[in-house]
């Protein structure tokens, strides 16, 4: 079996191979710290950074690991670089972890640090895991980025905390679109680039699973 | 070979030292960054009081927030059933928050009292108090109860005259952003400043109302609009402030304060 090279593993899960965009994992914090870019942003750091170091530590140990508990030992790593991120944002970014609030210590069950854990990192080497796991990372990051700057460009007329349409509110023009802040408009938007993405990139259009009869005329009903 | 990494005591040692490597990252950071997260929860909580009695300015730096804190508050304990000071705990380091998790410190609200929705009430809680030459000049009382989806923390700030409000906010909330969440917003906590609280005969008469406060009405002066969009985040305000004014919250208090003999 031939090695992915550093190249394919760190820009192909960006447009190719989206976690959220091809693979729909991660959806629910792509849902929930999207209302402003801020959150967005920091939440795509600290992902990043686990994913990444989970692969690294995973594939450390990929060898010693036995195989009926190795998805124990995967979340007991996950778990553990999870909860020293929450600490490090704790510290020293107090107002933003009050924001992402159980964000952050959701990222332990999040779809995509597992998968890359369990279907990259089990069976590579630990620096081509790393940079999978920053790879994945920065796909989800794309995704979350590009939610949070519409969200919070059209649902608070701001763009990191900036303002850049003036709202009603404040005694501006702007009309904010309020369902844009609501979890659900990060569902639209999702399908809406999912879209996008597939009809730049044509392959990643998957097969129908079955094909509809065609209409069954009343005659054939008798 | 595969036969011996799948054996009993193998999975059971790696278990361990997995288990014991991890065990040891967490600690560690948990034991060292937690002098620097203390000081940040401090450091929020005394910017938020600053901010609402009306005496920072945004972009503070922490130190200046700490210094002014310093110089200008005072903390001090009071036992909320009689409405007096006390000194059976120790303002600096007294949690009210914490308190009313403890059951030897607090006792449950019965739910038709409950109208903040708080469930249980510290015994003692921490007012703020800025003086002026021993002059009570203005006092700072947290406050909290339910919106619609998370309870508010978060204080008001009353003039030495125990009626007029100086400011009004919270720094802890959930509610939805663009809707509730805008009890943040200061052009919504701005309408506050001005207001009183009790109306002539010295009864509670703070509100928020709905669709704008008209300026002819007699009690427009206790009336605060309400969100926009926010139903239920505005009655949490006014149940909670109800609440932390009346006889089960601050009310004793003041009235103590006002005869002076708090």
């Amino acid at each position: 079996m031939s090695l992915p090279t550093y190249r394919e593993v760190l820009f192909n899960p960006v447009f190719n191979n989206n976690p959220i965009g091809l693979q729909i994992l991660g959806i629910c914090s792509a849902l929930a710290v999207t209302s402003n870019l801020k959150t967005a942003l920091v939440m795509s750091v600290c992902l990043t950074m686990v994913t990444g170091f989970s692969n690294l530590f995973v594939s450390m140990i990929r060898r010693q690991i036995p195989s009926s508990i190795r998805m124990i030992v995967q979340m007991v790593i996950i778990a553990s670089l999870v909860i020293l991120v929450d600490q490090i944002l704790k510290a020293y970014a107090f107002s933003l972890s009050k924001q992402l609030s159980v964000f952050v210590g959701l990222i332990i069950t999040n779809c995509i640090v597992m998968g890359r854990a369990e279907a990259f990192a089990m069976q590579n080497p630990p620096l081509l895991s790393f940079f999978d796991g920053i790879g994945n990372g920065l796909g989800y990051s794309a995704m979350l980025i590009a939610l949070g700057i519409i969200r919070e460009l059209f649902g608070s007329g701001k763009l990191a905390g900036y303002t850049i349409l003036p709202v009603v509110n404040d005694g501006g023009w702007y009309l904010p679109n309020g369902m844009l802040l609501l979890p659900p408009s990060a569902f639209f938007l999702i399908g809406l680039f999912i879209w996008g993405i597939r009809s730049w990139k044509t392959s990643q259009l998957e097969q129908p699973a079955f094909k509809m009869a065609p209409q069954v005329s009343n005659k054939e009903a008798y | 070979m595969s036969s011996q990494k799948e054996s009993t005591a193998r999975t059971l040692t790696v278990a361990l030292l997995v288990c014991l490597v991890c065990s040891v990252f967490v600690a560690g950071a948990a034991v060292a960054l937690k002098p620097t997260q203390v000081e940040n929860r401090l450091l929020d909580k005394q910017r938020s009081i600053l901010a609402i009695a009306g005496l920072s300015k945004p972009g503070m730096s922490a130190n200046q927030i700490k210094e002014l804190y310093q110089s200008t508050i005072t903390a001090r304990v009071v036992e909320l059933e009689t409405g007096t000071y006390s000194d059976a705990q120790d303002p600096e380091t007294f949690d009210p928050l914490r308190a009313a998790r403890d059951p030897s410190l607090s006792s449950p609200v019965p739910p038709e009292q409950d109208i903040a929705s708080i469930k249980r009430l510290e015994r003692y809680s921490t007012v703020y108090l800025i003086e002026n030459d021993g002059e009570l000049d203005t006092i700072i009382l947290p406050v909290r109860g339910y919106g619609l989806w998370s309870t508010l923390y978060g204080f008001i700030a009353l003039k030495g005259d125990l009626n007029t409000v100086v400011g009004m906010g919270f720094y802890q909330h959930g509610e939805t952003p663009g809707l509730g969440g805008e009890v943040d917003n200061p052009r919504w906590t701005g309408q506050w400043p001005g207001k009183t609280i009790f109306d002539q005969n010295g009864d509670l008469a703070v509100q928020v109302v709905k669709g704008g406060v008209d300026p002819r009405s007699p009690n427009a002066e206790h009336q605060v609009d309400a969100l926009a969009g926010a139903t239920l985040t505005s009655n949490g305000v006014n149940h909670l402030l109800h609440f932390w004014l009346g006889q089960d919250g601050f009310g004793p208090f003041i009235r103590n304060l006002r005869a002076g003999e708090a």
